[in-house]
């Protein structure tokens, strides 16, 4: 039985979509902040999330490949349609990108040309042209800022804009070659398909170990531009990878509900909780050993990130609360084996995490473009649902263009045959 | 009635478990295998429960939470307050954060001493311990079955030992016991 993209989920994500684009509308018209600052903000937190959602699942398939795994075979399909969301994702991505190199906004505040140089001279006309040694008629400049400057060599337009273009770059053509194959497999058959796809998914998880900490550093800590932590982009990367583990798991369980994936049984389930579980560790573990090492050392270049987020009336409580629930609800509620099989278990904690993910990103953005000047309005949650939506329908709609159930896979039979 | 155990030796795992499945269809009940590796699969079949170390381990390492929090609450706060780069020394709340990697580490240290000490003495393999194995060889490479007829009240002895005879043995011996 093949998978149809109609009824209540095209209805669903059609009103979704809807209420997204009247929120960006009315969003954008009632920003009161300058530049509109605050819907570029909510546009790069759901734009990033949901990138990341579809990049999550392109490692995963990935990894899947080149771990040779077994069990996950006949879920292949459901990884695909998620990365097929990446050339929209890129485009989002790339609104908030080009809007920021044509000064729309200032989420990016190293973009500030006025930041690197020591002395500016100002012209007769009023012009002021900008000078890093001391000339004649030349004032020391009250923007120079030395901290950034020292960091133009990596942090400057056009090496930024070339990074990110030759990330989207590299993930669109392993996406789209990886979905090509997939499909030509179901026709042709034989190992070599399979081989090649080995091959090349061990390539792209070379590409990806580099790029997914690099686009993090770009993309959401450049944003606090004095503060750095190298393993923010691993912490990110966890943070991404669960979200696209629930959302796949999520997808499943519904299908299944459907009467899709009938032999797809309950050690899949626990399979696939296992990986939501593990990898919540794995996001609470990179959280807590950044905050840590700050927290006990305490030096005021390092600390600015977590001050601005701790000392806030705003962004403290959600801050210790995201963590508390990113980590102790799957701790408690997912650890033992039962539970990891139980739809009871399963699906609150899925939603519950998803939304705290979501939360986590909000809170790697907004504190450091916002400051404290704004409230998570009823525009905030329209655009995130109009993105997830637009997610939802891309998803889904790739589903319904490939039989759910992939054939000449060499490892179908091992993945319908699991029991543990 | 004599009470009798009878053990059934095979040299193939596999043969083993396709004479467990027949016992069990015909309503015997297996006391106990002894393999020198676990065979995958052979729980259900011959009817051993899950095992419940996970649970222990669960309780073993909440144990071990406590003890560290409380160790540290002891030692750091209440008994001396230390003063250690400034940080807070007056409540453990917000000091928690140091206490973290040693909480974390002495939990670990709890489940795992405490579940390989649970293990072992569940198996009654503590050093030192007698070996229960009926044959050395079910160390090697020799796979044994064994069956009771005080499990098994519907079956005569020789009844038992003509179903095993059947079933791929390699040796068989039949033994009272008390």
């Amino acid at each position: 039985m093949e998978f149809k993209f109609t009824g209540k989920a095209k209805t669903l994500s059609y009103v979704l979509m809807a209420v997204g684009l009247v929120s960006i509308i009315l969003g954008f018209i009632t920003d009161q902040s300058e530049h509109h600052q605050h819907w570029w903000a909510n546009f790069l937190v759901n734009g990033f999330f949901f990138f990341s959602i579809g990049l999550g699942a392109l490692f995963f398939y990935a990894l899947q490949y080149a771990a040779e795994v077994g069990w996950s075979a006949q879920l292949k399909r459901i990884y695909e349609a998620m990365f097929k969301f990446l050339p929209i994702g890129s485009v989002l991505i790339g609104i908030v990108i080009v809007g920021g190199l044509l000064h729309q906004h200032h989420l990016y505040h190293w973009m500030d040309h006025t930041l690197y140089h020591e002395y500016m001279i100002e012209g007769a006309d009023g012009e002021v042209s900008y000078t890093d040694t001391m000339e004649a008629g030349a004032v020391l400049n009250p923007s120079y800022d030395k901290i950034i400057a020292n960091k133009e060599a990596f942090l400057n337009p056009s090496f930024w804009t070339i990074r990110s273009i030759v990330y989207i770059a590299t993930f669109l053509i392993f996406a789209a070659l990886f979905r090509k194959w997939s499909l030509k497999e179901d026709e042709v058959g034989g190992v070599e398909l399979h081989k090649k796809q080995y091959k090349r998914s061990a390539l792209f998880l070379v590409f990806f170990a580099v790029f997914s900490s690099t686009l993090t550093w770009d993309w959401v800590m450049s944003i606090d531009t004095h503060w750095f932590s190298t393993l923010f982009g691993w912490y990110v990367f966890s943070g991404m990878w669960v979200s696209a583990m629930i959302f796949a798991l999520i997808l499943v369980l519904w299908l299944k509900k459907k009467g899709h994936f009938t032999t797809v049984n309950d050690s899949h389930i626990h399979d696939m909780s296992k990986w939501m579980f593990a990898i919540s560790m794995l996001w609470s573990y990179l959280w807590f050993s950044q905050f840590l090492l700050i927290w006990y050392s305490d030096i005021p270049e390092e600390v600015t990130y977590y001050t601005q987020r701790i000392f806030s009336d705003k962004y403290s409580t959600p801050f210790f609360l995201t963590f508390a629930i990113n980590f102790a609800v799957p701790f408690y509620m997912l650890m033992a084996r039962d539970a990891k099989r139980n739809l009871g278990f399963i699906v609150p904690v899925a939603f519950l995490i998803f939304i705290g993910h979501f939360v986590d990103t909000y809170l790697l953005v907004i504190p450091g473009t916002m400051h404290d000047h704004v409230s998570f309005g009823i525009f905030d949650l329209g655009m995130f649902l109009g993105f997830f939506g637009l997610f939802l329908y891309s998803t889904l709609n790739a589903l319904s263009k490939a039989p759910l159930m992939p054939k000449n896979h060499p490892y179908l039979e091992e993945s319908k045959e699991l029991h543990h | 009635m004599l009470k009798k155990v009878i053990h059934a030796m095979y040299n193939d795992e596999e043969t083993l478990m396709d004479a467990a499945r027949v016992l069990k269809k015909n309503g015997v009940r297996v006391k106990e295998v002894y393999s020198p590796f676990p065979i995958h699969g052979i729980d259900p079949i011959i009817g051993v429960k899950r095992t419940r170390l996970a649970i222990a381990s669960f309780m073993y390492a909440t144990t071990g939470t406590i003890l560290a929090l409380f160790g540290m609450w002891y030692f750091m706060i209440h008994d001396w307050p230390m003063n250690i780069g400034g940080k807070p020394n007056f409540t453990l709340l917000q000091n928690l954060p140091a206490f973290v990697p040693i909480t974390f580490e002495f939990s670990v240290l709890c489940a795992a001493h405490g579940m390989a000490i649970t293990y072992f003495i569940r198996n009654k393999t503590l050093p030192g311990m007698p070996a229960s194995n009926p044959d050395p060889r079910t160390t090697d490479n020799m796979f044994v079955m064994e069956v009771t007829t005080d499990q098994n009240h519907d079956h005569s002895a020789e009844d038992l030992e003509t179903m095993l005879k059947d079933s791929g043995i390699v040796e068989i011996s039949v033994k009272d016991y008390q």
